[in-house]
């Protein structure tokens, strides 16, 4: 499973297991939207999920932060474990799974408040800062983090929505990290940016992997195999292929798999 | 000729254009509607409308113009001295115009002769008698002079309608000239017809500005009026209100305008949380099963016409309070009719327009910006407290808005709930009174038209008109704004 | 990236369990219930208001459709009603009202009698109280119309007084009696005796929705039947201007009207009448129509001419959102087979459009049936709606009251037999509004096309 890596960019050892998958079903109505998928999503690891339109790589990444609750119809089963602990245990309240797992979304979506109160929001509702000076430098080492402090760091009580649209992106990236999660959802993240943001995401993106556990969306192949260091390969709601990103694009074990790479589907 | 035959008249030119001109244009065509630019329907009914429209619109305007030029010539023949103490010359003008009415129905009956009725040298005596005896009531003494401004006023209305009949059928029949003239293969009829179907959308269109024009000029020339007999500055700077029938009326807008805000307030304190959290339940947390019964129930209290809600108040609400804040009960409370009775009952009819606007408005924030929220784990009601209700501000201030102006324009409730005295009083127990409630009681009671007592109603009316029209223009700002801010 | 050179942080505290709620979480999610139970205590909030005001009206109203009767057979005494004895309607109509009141406050007491009903009262006269004031003249239409049953007993179903009605409402009770001049206790033991005897019982009362308002004094015979018809004429002229109007101008401005400032003008007219309070279309319509244009006060026309100035926005509104929701690609199919674009509209949109504006126009028509304050101006209040119109010109030009007006009338009235009526009449305005906006739900559902 584990194959050597080509260059030392990147190095990847054998991580912790973070998240772990186990026949997870997803059901919106009647339709049966994700089908038995297992997988293992490691710690300081960006993991990338690629497939086809609606093939329900989205879907299984809501399911890890139970974001798939506010959906009224859709209803999932089998088995998540977040360090060990079912996610979708009765006793487990998805506002304190979510402080812990994290999203970005496919298109920017600050609050319309400032850029502070925009990354302030979340610490201030889980009570992270004791003070406002404590509040000030959570504020300011998400904004490094999310590099974006130096664009911003004179009007920070300007409104979010008057930012470019890769500077909302990285805003929200921002704004995520600022909650402390251990895992971080991105879905589609570059979707509405144009190639120099998305660059600048993606270095990000890819800094963010010492500390966090990355999970991304993409719909770009190019940017799979730029960021991740694993690859899952979803079609019609089954997982295919799950391994390591070099493999899943110079050798991957599964025909459909290749199809799609080589762009005869998808 | 009556004006009833005038226009079947016209009505049957049309017609007959309209078949005339069909069969003209088939016949110019050798019967084969090929050769037609354009269908053979639209021949006739270019022909109709050229023989209406012109003649028909010279009907009105005639209509309109002729009792104001017969009024300006009769009142030039009335003598100052005619205008007794009190008086004016419009009203003597009023009264020679019943006189002449008289005159015309007392020859309708039969009771009086054509000759009778013109003759410049009748005694004034013998012809009030006649009028009394055909059951025409003469109001006033009738003198010589206005006897004869009443004759000449019949003369001239009468010449003038036979001119009218005269110029209207001519018109009519030359349209019809015109439209047959020009009826031809290659005449492009369609083009006409949809020209003047145009024309007419267009005027349907300008109703809208006719009836605000109408409003406006109504209200300013009465106000005006209302400003010479009555000084602008007591009117805005009095704190009474206090009209007596006996002149020296104390008319201060104040108490009235306070009523009107103290009623309103106590209206929007129970509209605005219930409608505001009523909508926030059923947008964000209700199951469709209870969207399903629970809005349609809270539109019901929208479509309940307002005089319900004044009975309500009167009948229900007032002696539910009296029972309990009354002589019974705490002591505070005198009377069925007070501030709380109106203001409840206003309340009431304001939930779902303050829950439907809000629905809307909250619906309108864009789902994203809840994801948003619950990705960063926030719950629900942190969601909505501190990202969702944000980001609608603007839009809910411009429905609390929308609704103060509902409030403050309101008649039928507070006529029934609020009471008649105007006083500036801070007791929510009291009876007060409204603008609205004013102008109906001042235009429905027996003052006369002239008075400033029944005049002040159009200031009223203004005040109410500019109060409610720039509210409505900057809510209706706000709400623009917001909307497209997430379009 | 220079700006990620930051220590990395966050991860030193070592999370707690998942399944273990902590101590914020708790108060958060206590925060929460609180938040939900506010909502649903708003909406309990409206829906019990709604409960209580349908509940008042259905209350206090339903017993307006039933009314007090008193049965009894009555002797035309010839010599009382038809002197002369030859049964000439003209000359039997010389008897007034006052001649026919002996014979029926006779007849009750005979039946008083009869049933061994033991009472202090010695005079027929004294039935008086128990009686409507509008029976003698009921005898009298009958007798003046069946000439040739003078001198025979004929059997009346003649209204009670209104306090006797009140009585057996429950809206008059003994305790209140010695404020009341109108009757007394011992005309109350008589009710109960001929209640018991089955003269006297309540009844449907036809009347109430059919019938001509009446004088103060007469609540038991007033009826809303006139006030209903000229609601009925307004109505008519509402449809026939403001729908043609209202679709013209509608048509105007969502297919041809340019983008300038003049069709911006008109739309911000519109939008800003559409949130003029109605009393000031009241004002409107006593200047324009009344001082200036001379029309008659308190006339159905007049009243319909206001109503339909106040209903065009509403319609105008409602048929440009249904006129929008016609495809442009219905426009463009009708361009493309060379139709001009008035033809397009007229044979094409406007039919597709048909089932929207009707909804609109009814639900206009709703709005315009139950309103008030406008009529009040013209003089619809404080008008005793007693006749009948007697042809359409009448129906449109002869003073009348509205349904709304007619209750505003009687709710000021100072006898509280007739806040009966007003619930009673709120009951049949508000089944005409339904029965309207269910005809505009069941077109809606019916016709509305999703594109």
């Amino acid at each position: 499973m584990y194959d050597a890596p080509h260059t030392t960019e990147r190095n990847v050892t054998k991580q912790d297991i973070k998240i772990s998958a186990r026949n997870v079903q997803v059901y919106y109505g009647d339709t049966h939207a994700i089908k038995d998928v297992d997988v293992e999503i490691e710690a300081q690891t960006v993991t990338a999920f690629i497939g086809p339109s609606g093939c329900g790589k989205s879907t299984f990444l809501r399911c890890l932060n139970r974001m798939n609750d506010t959906i009224d119809i859709a209803r999932v089963e089998g088995e998540i474990l977040l360090d060990g602990e079912d996610i979708y245990d009765k006793r487990v309240d998805p506002v304190q799974l979510r402080a812990r797992v994290g999203m970005v979304f496919q298109k920017p979506n600050p609050f319309p408040k400032s850029i502070y109160d925009n990354i302030a929001y979340g610490p201030r509702i889980h009570g992270l800062a004791r003070n406002k000076s404590d509040l000030d430098d959570i504020v300011e080492k998400a904004l490094r983090r999310g590099a974006l402090w130096n664009e911003v760091k004179d009007r920070l009580q300007a409104p979010g929505t008057g930012l470019s649209g890769g500077q909302q992106q990285r805003l929200c990236i921002a704004r995520a990290i600022a909650t402390e999660p251990e895992v971080l959802l991105m879905d589609e993240p570059c979707s509405a940016l144009d190639p120099i943001a998305t660059g600048q995401v993606e270095e990000l993106i890819d800094e963010l992997r010492q500390d966090y556990s990355v999970v991304i969306v993409t719909h770009s192949m190019q940017q799979a195999a730029r960021v991740s260091q694993k690859t899952a390969f979803f079609h019609l709601g089954n997982l295919v292929e799950f391994g390591e990103t070099s493999k899943i694009f110079t050798n991957p074990d599964d025909s459909r798999t290749e199809s799609y790479i080589t762009g005869r589907i998808g | 000729m009556p004006l009833l035959w005038l226009i079947v008249t016209v009505l049957a030119l049309a017609g007959a254009g309209y078949v005339i001109a069909r069969m003209r244009a088939l016949k110019s065509a050798n019967g084969d509607i090929r050769n037609l630019h354009s269908l053979p329907s639209y021949y006739g009914s270019n022909a109709a409308i050229k023989v209406i429209v012109p003649a028909l619109l010279v009907l009105v305007i005639w209509l309109i113009a002729q009792p104001l030029y017969v009024g300006s010539v009769v009142s030039g023949m009335i003598p100052d001295s005619e205008i007794g103490e009190g008086s004016s010359r419009d009203l003597v003008l009023a009264e020679v115009s019943r006189t002449a009415d008289g005159i015309d129905a007392a020859v309708a009956q039969g009771v009086m002769s054509e000759a009778q009725a013109r003759d410049g040298g009748a005694d004034v005596e013998v012809l009030t008698q006649r009028l009394k005896d055909a059951g025409q009531i003469v109001t006033g003494a009738v003198t010589p002079a206005k006897l004869a401004a009443a004759q000449r006023m019949r003369v001239l209305a009468d010449t003038a309608r036979q001119v009218m009949a005269v110029v209207v059928i001519l018109l009519a029949v030359a349209g019809l000239v015109w439209a047959l003239r020009e009826t031809e293969k290659d005449f492009r009829a369609r083009n006409t017809v949809e020209r003047s179907i145009r024309g007419l959308l267009i005027a349907a269109a300008s109703i809208a500005i006719l009836t605000t024009l109408g409003i406006v000029l109504s209200l300013i020339g009465n106000t005006m009026h209302f400003f010479r007999l009555y000084p602008a500055s007591e009117f805005f700077g009095s704190l009474t209100w206090a009209p007596s029938f006996g002149g020296g009326s104390q008319l201060g807008i104040w108490p009235l305008l306070w009523g009107t805000i103290y009623i309103s307030f106590v209206a929007l304190l129970v509209a605005v949380p219930v409608g505001l959290f009523a909508a926030i339940y059923l947008s964000e947390y209700a199951g469709s099963k209870m969207r399903s019964w629970a809005k349609p129930a809270l539109e019901v209290l929208a479509g309940i016409p307002t005089i319900v809600y004044g009975l309500f108040a009167l009948l229900t609400v007032g002696p539910i309070l009296l029972s309990v804040f009354g002589n019974d009960g705490l002591g505070w409370m005198h009377g069925t009719r007070a501030v709380l009775t109106a203001g409840i009952a206003m309340g009431i009819m304001l939930i779902p327009f303050v829950s439907s606007l809000s629905d809307d408005i909250i619906n309108a924030v864009p789902q994203a910006m809840r994801d948003g929220s619950y990705g960063l784990g926030a719950t629900k009601s942190e969601t909505i407290r501190q990202v969702v209700l944000p980001a609608a501000l603007p839009g809910i201030v411009g429905a609390v808005l929308l609704a103060t102006s509902r409030a403050i324009g309101e008649t039928m409730i507070v006529v029934l709930g609020a009471g008649a005295a105007a006083r500036l009083s801070l007791n929510p127990f009291e009876a007060m009174t409204t603008v609205t409630a004013k102008i109906v009681s001042q235009l429905t009671g027996d003052n006369d038209f002239a008075s400033p007592e029944a005049l002040v109603a159009f200031a009223l009316g203004m005040t109410l008109f500019v109060l409610t029209l720039g509210l409505n223009v900057f809510a209706l700002f706000i709400v623009r704004k917001y909307r497209e801010q997430y379009e | 990236m220079t700006d990620a050179s930051m220590p990395s942080g966050g991860k030193a505290a070592p999370r707690k369990s998942l399944m273990i709620e902590d101590a914020r979480t708790k108060r958060r999610n206590a925060a929460e219930k609180r938040f939900q139970a506010y909502g649903l205590a708003a909406i309990a909030v409206g829906v019990f208001f709604l409960v209580v005001l349908l509940w008042s009206i259905l209350a206090s109203g339903l017993g307006a459709f039933q009314q007090t009767f008193i049965e009894t057979p009555i002797y035309l005494d010839e010599a009382k009603v038809d002197k002369k004895g030859n049964r000439n309607p003209e000359e039997m109509s010389k008897t007034t009202t006052f001649g026919y009141a002996p014979l029926i406050q006779t007849a009750l007491w005979e039946q008083v009698q009869a049933a061994g009903i033991e009472t202090p009262f010695t005079k027929s006269k004294e039935m008086k109280a128990l009686l409507s004031d509008s029976a003698a003249a009921q005898v009298r239409d009958y007798v003046l119309s069946h000439p040739e049953q003078v001198g025979e007993t004929v059997t009346f179903r003649i209204l009670a007084a209104s306090r006797v009605d009140g009585y057996l409402k429950g809206r008059v009770v003994r305790e209140d009696l010695a404020r009341d001049k109108s009757i007394d206790a011992e005309h109350l033991d008589v009710v109960d005796r001929l209640v018991d005897a089955g003269v006297i019982r309540k009844q449907f009362n036809l009347d109430f929705i059919v019938g001509a308002d009446a004088s103060e004094k007469r609540p038991e015979q007033a009826g809303l039947g006139v006030a209903m018809l000229g609601s009925f004429y307004m109505m008519l002229v509402v449809l026939v201007l403001a729908l043609p109007i209202g679709v013209a101008a509608s048509i105007y401005l969502e297919e041809f009207a340019p983008q300038n400032k003049v069709t911006d003008f008109i739309e911000v007219n519109i939008s800003n009448l559409a949130a003029v309070p109605s009393i000031v279309f009241g004002i409107l319509g006593l200047a324009a129509f009344i001082q200036f244009a001379h029309l008659p006060m308190s006339a159905p026309l007049v009243g319909g001419l206001v109503l339909t100035l106040m209903t065009l926005p509403t319609i105008i509104i409602s048929t440009r959102a249904s006129l929008k929701s016609v495809p442009p690609s219905i426009r463009d199919a009708a361009l493309g087979v060379g139709a001009s674009k008035m033809q397009s509209v007229f044979h094409h949109v406007l039919p597709l459009a048909m089932p929207g504006i009707l909804t609109g126009t009814i639900i206009g028509l709703a709005q315009a049936l139950g309103e008030t304050a406008p009529l009040l101006l013209i003089g619809m209040v404080g008008y005793v709606a007693t006749n009948y119109p007697d042809g359409l010109v009448s129906g449109f030009m002869a003073p009348n009251s509205a349904m709304p007006a007619q209750i505003f009338e009687w709710a000021k009235r100072a006898d509280p037999a007739y806040y009966e009526r007003a619930w009673g009449g709120i009951i049949v305005l508000l089944v005409f509004l339904l029965t309207m906006n269910i005809i505009a739900i069941i077109l809606r559902r019916r016709f509305e096309r999703r594109w």
